[in-house]
């Protein structure tokens, strides 16, 4: 098996979120998640550091790429991993997100993924849960395996985010990724800027560590990383911005808006993309792009993540 | 005849402008006497005798605003279990809200709460009827008739009016019935969100509510108030911005009153910590600053009372994320203690907390309440000022245990509280 220690231990038995974690936990788990890239580009993948373990993939909303990669990363380090349907299950029955934390947690499982709708789910189970809790998405608070991979992209590229200029772009109100990348990137000592109309700002962003622009072009301006948000299509006919068409023209990312980024600025998205929306094909394409890259650094980083939580509960006695 | 004397108690009476020790004399559920001079009256046969030396007693207090589960949710809270609750909290009338399953919006509806408080409930109890049919938001509703069968007011509840054209009909219909029209002013599509609107909640990923989803409605009430002439109340103000409507309403000379909710006098949005949906009110917690500016509304007078917005809530409604669950919380038994926080913090006088919960709301809505003189019904709350106790949530009485404070340290408890001419708690 070739990641396993010597990693500092994570300081924790769950992740539910970027804020509370020092750099040193972050680069911990990105050297981690380096090992783990090896491991995945070997014709044999099968690592077996949890086997015996059982991991449960809890997804409450639909989501192909994210359960992919956990369910991968849990397979890769020779976990059982279980995808729970909640479309047909229980849920749907009106069971409460608690009885069914409860109702899983009784059959001991190991780590448990969760995905949820609202802010602050992760948290909740996490307080029911006897297992590792990893939060996959939770409304619109965070995502924070997300803004690891990210990490772990730019670094791979750049060597080091320290002193790294980099402008999330988009729909920042509604976007668990951005509030994660924020406080990963400012930890980690880069400088960060939002760029979007301020109808899609939260509160208090001027209080967040970042610049803000709503100015594409300035905001982009000798940038370093520039990170796309996808917009969701209920909030693209009126309520927050008037037309796709008007949203592309002014910050969508396209060339000529690209050009005022540094020549060798990375192009980020979290996907699933809207091409025509917030990216135009040939950028999303084109030889800055690292959307490809991100997908296989998201499976090392659940990997990493994953390890790092049961090794943890290993040494920490009965989790 | 029963007499009941306590004798050297502070007597806190604001209808009176009474702060001094005496004696308080109760005799057959009214008050014979209540003051210095009362000690005169002597000692009766077989009078029960109390000690008040180190307690006080005020007029037991009438809190203006109170959901029950009754109708169509007796797990969360009966008006019997409420009324026990309250006598608990030294309270000793409380309105009870109309957002009830079905809701209270016609006579027979008026006259279950009525009969059920009467044969059930230990403290006096009022029903707030609602202000439109089914709570819908569009048609008037019989205010004449259930004023009639006695409803003390007329509220929407949580559904606040939407239409300025229904807010204007129900006060223009209600002047010529001097009815109270009660709102909690909260703007639906703008107060869509579930705390209030900041950094913190940008952090927690929570969608915000503006203070404006509760000024804007606010001011158009106190405008169409102005235009029809009609007594107006709004039941829960949570900002400064709201505050300072209220004063320009009043110094124009408008029939028009205000409440704060305690929770909103002594939390803020910071109390909301990582999603403790104890703590998701409606208005929700705001800032620091609005809280201070609501205190010292309660002080100048531009607020004129405190309720506790006594909303019980089970787990299946708070035990779920923070966006989910449903807002409220119970209050009923630690709206005086909470309140008293102020006291302690030289904010609030006790006479001024008197006039607050119990003489004020008193005046605004016609009762025989909120005054400790002769002749008046024994409603009493007598409080041991400086006891200190923690809030325990398996001595809560209420049905649900959705404090706000659970764990809080308080300093002054209530030891005995009578209402509907006996004893209702503390014997």
């Amino acid at each position: 098996m070739t990641i396993k220690s010597p990693f500092p231990p994570f300081p924790g038995r769950h992740l539910l979120g970027i804020k509370g974690l020092s750099p040193v936990d972050v680069e911990g788990l990105l050297d981690r998640a380096d090992a783990a890239v090896a491991l995945s580009r070997q014709p044999n993948k099968k690592g077996a550091s949890l086997q015996g373990r059982t991991q449960i993939n809890l997804f409450y909303e639909a989501s192909t790429r994210t359960q992919a990669s956990f369910e991968l990363a849990g397979k890769r380090l020779g976990a059982d991993v279980m995808n729970m349907a909640v479309a047909q299950s229980s849920v749907k029955k009106g069971e409460t997100l608690i009885d069914t934390a409860m109702t899983l947690n009784a059959m001991h499982p190991d780590v448990l993924v969760i995905r949820h709708g609202s802010a602050g789910a992760a948290a909740l189970l996490a307080q029911k849960m006897t297992c590792s809790v990893i939060n996959a998405g939770d409304g619109q608070h965070e995502h924070p395996t997300q803004a690891l991979l990210d990490a772990l992209t730019i670094r791979r590229a750049k060597g080091s985010l320290s002193a790294l200029t980099v402008a999330i772009c988009g729909d920042v109100l509604h976007s668990r990724v951005a509030r994660s990348n924020i406080i990963l990137l400012n930890l980690m000592g880069a400088r960060v800027r939002v760029v979007a109309p301020s109808s899609l700002l939260p509160s208090g962003i001027e209080q967040m560590s970042v610049d803000v622009f709503t100015d594409m072009q300035a905001g982009l301006k000798n940038a370093d990383v520039v990170m796309m948000l996808r917009l969701q299509r209920e909030r693209m006919s009126g309520s927050y911005i008037p037309s796709v068409r008007e949203y592309f023209h002014f910050y969508g990312l396209d060339e000529q808006k690209l050009k005022a980024a540094k020549p060798d600025a990375l192009i980020m998205h979290p996907g699933p993309m809207n091409r025509g929306v917030e990216i135009a094909s040939n950028v999303a394409d084109g030889p800055q792009s690292l959307i490809q890259q991100q997908v296989e650094m998201g499976v090392a980083v659940r990997m990493a993540v994953i390890e790092a939580l049961l090794e943890n509960a290993r040494q920490g006695g009965a989790a | 005849m029963s007499t009941t004397i306590i004798e050297q108690v502070q007597i806190i009476d604001p209808s009176r402008g009474m702060d001094a020790i005496g004696t308080i004399i109760i005799r057959d559920g009214k008050i014979l006497a209540a003051g210095p001079d009362a000690i005169n009256q002597g000692r009766p046969d077989g009078a029960v005798i109390i000690d008040g030396r180190g307690l006080t007693a005020m007029p037991g207090l009438v809190d203006t605003r109170v959901f029950v589960g009754e109708p169509g949710a007796e797990h969360r809270e009966t008006i019997q279990s409420a009324a026990i609750a309250a006598a608990a909290g030294g309270v000793t009338t409380f309105f009870t809200m109309p957002d009830t399953s079905p809701a209270i919006d016609d006579v027979a509806m008026v006259e279950f709460i009525r009969r059920n408080a009467e044969a059930n409930a230990c403290v006096n109890v009022h029903p707030i009827a609602a202000l439109t049919k089914g709570l819908a938001g569009a048609e008037i509703s019989e205010f004449g008739l259930m004023q009639k069968a006695g409803a003390i007011g007329f509220s929407n509840g949580h559904n606040a009016i939407q239409s300025a054209q229904v807010m204007r009909r129900a006060m223009i219909y209600a002047r010529d019935f001097g009815a109270v029209v009660m709102a909690s002013p909260k703007d639906e599509t703008l107060g869509a969100g579930v705390m209030n609107s900041s950094l913190l909640a940008s952090w927690l990923g929570l969608s915000g509510v503006p203070r404006e989803a509760e000024s804007i409605p606010l001011q158009r009430d106190v405008a169409l108030a102005k235009l029809t002439k009609a007594a107006y109340h709004a039941e829960t103000i949570s900002c400064a911005q709201s505050i300072e409507i209220m004063r320009q309403a009043k110094d124009s000379g408008l029939d028009v009153t205000a409440a704060a909710c305690v929770n909103h006098a002594t939390l803020n949005e910071i109390d909301v910590g990582e999603y403790r949906t104890f703590f998701r009110l409606e208005p929700p917690l705001r800032s620091e600053e609005d809280r201070r500016a609501v205190v010292e509304a309660l002080a100048s007078g531009i607020i004129d009372m405190v309720n506790s917005s006594h909303d019980p809530q089970d787990v299946e409604t708070k035990r779920v994320p923070f966006a989910d669950a449903t807002p409220g919380a119970i209050g009923l038994e630690t709206l005086l203690a909470a309140l008293l926080r102020l006291y302690h913090s030289n904010e609030l006088s006790l006479l001024r907390i008197a006039e607050l919960t119990s003489t004020g709301p008193a005046r605004r809505f016609g009762l025989e309440a909120g005054t400790l003189k002769p002749g008046a019904p024994a409603d009493i709350a007598l409080i041991d000022l400086g006891e200190p106790w923690i809030v325990n949530e398996n001595e809560i009485l209420s049905r649900c245990r959705n404090t706000c404070f659970e764990g809080a340290r308080f300093q002054g408890k209530v030891v005995k509280t009578w209402a509907k001419g006996r004893l209702v708690y503390g014997g």
